[in-house]
């Protein structure tokens, strides 16, 4: 009877959530510096798959080649950023968990950082030499904090890969300085990205976005339990039988490189992977078999919100998206952690 | 059922654990007693791999170090003193973690054996109530009895236990020691428990194991183990005297 009821509210919320992100993701392409109605977004782009001419030629040269990239890239950050979160949240049994504290977020932004500052680039993929190198650094700074760890306590404990993540993380950031400094022709460039921006994002970018989401979202889910039982303690995972270090490498490299991939797209964007997880937490509850996929919907619907301020708060001027998560985020997350303080429980 | 012998284990240079060896057959409580220090916890740490070691542990046969997680779960559960939870998890959310070793792959719906495993684990630690409700609900006891029920629900052959009511008051400690008896009365199983308290040593356990600085001081059934002069020589203080002391005050 209660199951019954349990899995009937977890149905709802499902449907719930999906409706909201269809929604939105229509709200934020009809909203803009020029605002189209909804039914002229199905036939501009039904067109524009079609290949034929459309009649309003103004709404299809915004929505096709600039808004629905744009807002779809901004869907699949937001999920990507959520759903590494709430990973990294449940493995390292922290709520204060994201990819910016274990330092991967400052690795990846290191690496686009120099990209950026010495012009690395592929010929035939301009964009290509800051996602390569995000991802490289994303990978190695992971490497870097785990190696750290595994020399300072070999059964790479949680207190210890976050203390090096935050160390690290600082020393990316001056390490970053030092770049700046010397690359002073970019300075627009890079302060304009390390706050977060979607601007200008291709169907290129929306494919590797959502490939990277779909393989990662699929290796994260099927670690659903896994998930759990290192929420409930990374001591009792490993007496149920989890083969604790496996596990920790596979989810860390999945989330370093979901973040990688994010942060060389879209810059570092704060907030999404630290908030979400705790709002979709005080509905499903922490079992990571929902609290995944719904904190991949709900990052998406919080990012395309924070990208629609962005966009049209001081329209015509943009803000960058890192602002406004990082204005939101920070009041929420308060909110959030007033509520829900206590920390851990135990018998003891 | 489990055979350990030369177990050495060091901390740094220190050897917490000094040439020990000893076995444990079905049907046995076995209970490991010492002062602080002597290296008690540091056994059941060896048996379930969470500290490296040296020497052979074999469980029926098997060397425990070639199992895998999962297997080695199957077969050994594991129930510690302090058990902490990061967020508010349902009590059946918890209990059902002990079929994880079960689960043939990441994606598999649970089989009909996980929900009765689960039901019966409820049912035999008096959590049935209580399945639905957030751990951080539940007092002290309550939680233990929780993690009780997870390690039933693995349905393992040997439980290990270490010092699984410390903290208890009375009532929980009865009823978790009253608990694992029953479990016990099922042919093909047997309890290893590090305890600090020598009257439940001696009123539960059937087998008993005294060690002194990492070393076997006795070993043998309780009755033979639980002597005025074994207990003097290993906590050099006349420890039936102190008890037979407390005791009086109750008469």
């Amino acid at each position: 009877m209660e199951s019954k009821r349990r899995d009937r509210f977890q149905t709802w919320i499902y449907l719930i959530i999906v409706t909201v992100t269809i929604a939105v993701f229509l709200l934020c392409l009809c909203l803009g510096s020029v605002n189209i109605p909804a039914r002229d977004i199905f036939r501009v782009i039904w067109d524009a798959v079609n290949g034929l001419p459309s009649e309003n030629s103004l709404a299809r040269s915004v929505i096709v080649p600039v808004r629905l990239p744009r807002v779809l890239c901004v869907a699949l950050t937001g999920a990507a950023l959520a759903l590494a979160g709430a990973a990294m949240q449940g493995l390292l049994r922290n709520t204060l968990a994201d990819g910016s504290t274990l330092g991967v977020s400052s690795g990846a932004s290191l690496g686009a950082v120099i990209a950026i500052a010495f012009g690395v680039s592929f010929p035939s993929l301009p964009f290509a030499g800051t996602m390569v190198m995000a991802i490289i650094f994303a990978m190695v700074s992971l490497l870097l904090i785990l190696g750290l760890a595994y020399r300072l306590d070999n059964s790479l404990s949680t207190n210890t890969i976050i203390l090096i993540g935050v160390i690290f993380s600082m020393f990316a950031s001056s390490i970053m300085t030092i770049v700046i400094t010397f690359a002073s022709d970019h300075i627009k460039s890079i302060t304009f990205w390390t706050m977060g921006s979607l601007q200008g994002s291709s169907f290129l970018n929306a494919l590797i976005l959502a490939s990277a989401l779909l393989i990662c979202s699929v290796i994260l889910i099927s670690h659903s339990s896994e998930l759990n039982a290192f929420a409930v303690s990374e001591e009792n995972a490993g007496r149920i039988g989890v083969n604790i270090r496996r596990v920790k490498l596979t989810v860390l490299i999945t989330v370093s490189v979901l973040i990688g991939v994010c942060v060389s797209i879209g810059g570092s964007i704060a907030f999404v992977g630290l908030v979400t997880p705790h709002m979709v937490r005080m509905i499903t509850g922490p079992n990571h078999k929902k609290l995944l996929p719904v904190s991949m919907f709900s990052g998406a619907v919080f990012l395309m919100l924070a990208d629609l301020i962005a966009r049209t708060l001081l329209n015509p001027r943009e803000l960058p998206i890192g602002v406004v998560t990082s204005i939101v985020g920070a009041f929420v997350f308060i909110f959030i952690y007033y509520r829900s303080r206590g920390g851990t429980r135990s018998n003891a | 059922m489990l055979e350990i012998s030369s177990l050495i284990v060091s901390y740094g240079k220190r050897k917490v654990i000094d040439d020990l060896s000893f076995s444990v057959s079905e049907g046995q409580w076995f209970m490991i007693a010492g002062p602080n220090g002597a290296g008690k916890s540091t056994v059941l740490n060896a048996v379930s791999q969470a500290v490296p070691y040296l020497g052979s542990i074999r469980f029926k046969g098997r060397e425990i170090k070639t199992m895998k997680a999962g297997e080695r779960a199957r077969h050994i559960g594991v129930l510690l003193q302090n058990n902490q939870i990061g967020y508010a998890f349902s009590v059946e959310d918890v209990v059902r973690l002990g079929r994880y070793a079960y689960r043939s792959w990441a994606f598999s719906k649970e089989k009909s054996d996980d929900e009765s495993a689960i039901a019966d684990a409820l049912d035999a630690t008096g959590m049935t109530y209580l399945r639905n409700k957030s751990v951080f609900t539940l007092s002290g006891g309550e939680l233990q009895r929780c993690f009780l029920a997870q390690v039933f629900a693995q349905q393992p052959e040997l439980l290990l236990l270490d010092e699984p009511t410390n903290h208890l008051d009375l009532v929980f400690q009865k009823q978790i020691f009253g608990l694992i008896s029953e479990w016990l009365k099922v042919p093909g199983r047997a309890v290893i428990s590090v305890v600090h308290d020598l009257s439940l040593a001696r009123a539960y356990g059937t087998h008993a194991l005294l060690i002194k600085d990492g070393r076997r001081a006795a070993i043998g059934t309780a009755e033979e183990v639980f002597t005025a002069s074994n207990l003097e020589n290993v906590y050099s203080m006349d420890v039936n005297g102190w008890m037979q002391s407390l005791l009086k005050q109750w008469e």
